[in-house]
């Protein structure tokens, strides 16, 4: 029980992708416009991940290692174009807003991280807590994320105005604020952990 | 269970039996999501329609004019005007917008269907252009020439700050929207052809329109037809002229056709 | 002319990392140096233009058949597959060129840069200057441009890493923070280039 604790709050934590792994950097600066952007970004993100990690902890002995990563390159990008179906059905005002880094979760390196670094070696239980863990903790990270440029570039909050109109630098939506705001977060994140 | 060895047959047979089950999945997930998809977007266009005309009008043949889409509005079987959809590059990428004249070409309401503007800048076209507070950026309610420009190159519609490429982008796909509208009004009028639109692809309909032309090589026609567009579309709009004779008739419309005969059939 | 523009809006005005956030894992991993800077990109140019290719040949292929929502599936397995034959084809023809770029090969099937550009082409959405048409030259010139576009952010980054390496930095900024922050202010400069084309 205490093992499976720390496999969930080691992605979440300790092994924060975004943060600490410094993982799946594209989507992480490109979708965070708006806390809502990061977080669906996320979330689309988590269920790749808990169900490649399901499945190839099922599949792994059914996998010889020559192939081990076509294997799961396959298995990846099969759930990638199931979100991003059902996405296009049931969720198209997000879809249209993320676009091509739906389908390209495919080249997160995370999900092909975890896949190769645990899920290969571990059972499916804790497979799959590893992936949600993982996955949360991205999730969080990019809510953060988008969350912060969308305080400093709209004034703005999960779509609410914290601050009237026109109160914003919006050098923190575009490009630019996304190095930014995700270096000051990190040199935060890292200040408090020396502590 | 023992790991299987990385023979070939082996190595062969797994990769084979993952791809079978992945492809025969997402054929099954696609399949089953393939209406939902269909239906989302054509409500989506047909909400867009709707938003852009007066209530209560019965809205007729989606026809092809200039490469754009219009969509013919009638009040108790009398014209009441149309919703055209209409595109441009705007700063970020294509935009793509409904917009809707009453009979006498003024605007009623326009709706952004698609846009990658930059958020917090070229996104307010959006509602930038609508806002009946500030009468130097609202085009509602205006009479549409088919020459809206900014201030900047000479015009009276005020851009949006800092974001005059997505502003310049709007207002010529309001214009292009203008100029089908009137083509296609003048079409209706005279009965010069009823368009037929369901197997047609984009660029065709613009060869009927073009007898003289009409019996030789598609390409050829194809170019042809634009050419001889040019004259009335420069005629009609002083800015922009390269932009505007660009009636982008090609692939991306010919889906959208095939969506429109099925919006029009739930419709009717 | 409008071939020009294509090269000028995907080199600067839309440059693949620092405005469309492709293949910023490579930019900030192999980014130390100048000399591995430049082997990484010359190795993204050639399997980039090449990846495009092929991709939109089979995107055409997947129409035909009605079969895109295979696409993403697809698409991976090929850069998967070109890569590891460009790199047993390297060995074998020019082994000067392997030693060079050997390295950076299988790092490049996850540079989601190859992965992005090719399904931006095959949709027909890539980001083209006014005036151009969506196609197979246009697209494969856009596709050389923007992996140019990669390789001069890349070595640009790279030298002013090695400029940083040389300086104090707070504690807390050290490693990937103060190098995100150096990419922020080349993307400043970057944007500058916004509405050139």
């Amino acid at each position: 029980m205490n093992n499976a604790l720390k496999t969930f709050t080691n992605g979440l934590l300790k092994e924060n992708p975004t943060f600490v792994l410094v993982l799946g950097m594209c989507p992480t600066l490109a979708t965070t416009t708006s806390a809502i952007n990061g977080m669906s970004m996320g979330l689309a993100t988590l269920f790749v991940l808990v169900c490649s990690n399901v499945v190839i902890s099922l599949l792994k002995n059914l996998i010889p290692d020559k192939v081990r990563i076509p294997a799961f390159i396959v298995v990846i990008a099969t759930f990638v174009t199931l979100v991003q179906l059902l996405m296009q059905a049931y969720l198209p005002a997000i879809y249209d807003v993320l676009g091509l880094f739906i389908p390209l979760i495919v080249v997160n390196c995370i999900v092909l991280g975890r896949a190769e670094a645990f899920a290969a070696k571990n059972s499916v239980g804790l497979s799959a807590l590893d992936g949600l863990g993982m996955g949360l903790g991205f999730t969080l990270a990019l809510t953060i994320l988008g969350a912060l440029r969308e305080l400093l570039g709209t004034g703005a909050c999960f779509g609410l105005h914290l601050f009237p109109d026109n109160y914003g630098a919006l050098i923190f939506v575009l490009a630019p604020g996304a190095f930014i705001a995700l270096a000051y977060l990190m040199a935060i994140i890292n200040k408090a952990q020396k502590k | 269970m023992e790991k299987l060895q990385s023979s070939f047959k082996n190595m062969v047979l797994s990769l084979v039996i993952i791809a079978v089950v992945a492809a025969g999945a997402l054929a099954g997930v696609y399949l089953l999501t393939l209406e939902t998809i269909n239906n989302q977007k054509a409500a989506k266009q047909q909400a867009a329609i709707l938003a852009v005309l007066p209530e209560g009008v019965e809205i007729g043949e989606a026809e092809e004019v200039n490469g754009l889409t219009v969509y013919k509005a009638y009040m108790d079987g009398e014209f009441a005007g149309a919703a055209v959809e209409t595109q441009a590059d705007g700063f970020g990428g294509p935009q793509k917008i409904m917009v809707g004249f009453d009979a006498e070409g003024k605007i009623i309401n326009y709706e952004v269907l698609e846009h990658q503007e930059t958020p917090g800048l070229g996104d307010h076209i959006v509602e930038w252009f609508k806002n009946a507070d500030k009468p130097g950026q609202n085009i509602i309610g205006r009479q549409a020439d088919g020459a809206f420009s900014v201030s900047k190159d000479g015009g009276d519609v005020d851009a949006i700050t800092a974001a005059t490429i997505s502003s310049r982008a709007f207002l010529n796909a309001i214009n292009k929207a203008f100029v089908a509208f009137k083509n296609g009004e003048v079409e209706a009028a005279t009965g010069a052809s009823q368009l037929h639109h369901q197997e047609a692809e984009a660029v065709e309909p613009e060869v009927e329109k073009q007898p003289q032309v009409a019996e030789e090589e598609p390409q050829v026609v194809e170019e042809e037809a634009q050419e001889t567009q040019k004259p009335q579309v420069v005629r009609r709009a002083r800015k922009q002229p390269k932009e505007v004779q660009e009636p982008k008739a090609e692939e991306p419309q010919e889906p959208k056709v095939n969506e429109l005969v099925e919006t029009e059939a739930d419709y009717e | 002319m409008v071939y020009f523009l294509i090269f000028i809006s995907a080199i600067f005005v839309n440059n693949i990392v620092l405005s469309q956030f492709l293949g910023i894992c490579p930019f900030l991993g192999v980014s130390k140096k100048i000399d591995t800077a430049m082997g990484m990109s010359a190795a993204v140019i050639f399997v980039l233009t090449l990846a495009t290719v092929v991709t939109y040949l089979l995107q055409m292929l997947l129409v035909a058949w009605g079969l895109e929502f295979l696409q993403t599936i697809l698409f991976i397995l090929i850069i998967a597959a070109l890569v590891q034959m460009i790199e047993i084809m390297l060995k074998k023809v020019s082994p000067a060129l392997y030693q060079a770029l050997g390295v950076f090969l299988p790092l490049i099937t996850t540079n989601c840069c190859i992965l992005g550009v090719a399904i931006l082409v095959a949709n027909g959405t890539e980001k083209l200057p006014m005036g151009a048409e969506h196609g197979m030259l246009t697209g494969t010139l856009f596709a050389f441009a923007t992996a140019l576009g990669f390789g001069l952010a890349l070595i640009l980054f790279a030298g002013l890493r090695e400029q940083l390496a040389l300086n104090k930095v707070p504690r807390a900024m050290q490693g990937t923070p103060i190098a995100l922050l150096t990419a922020g202010l080349l993307a400043m400069a970057f944007m500058g280039f916004s509405g050139v084309v």
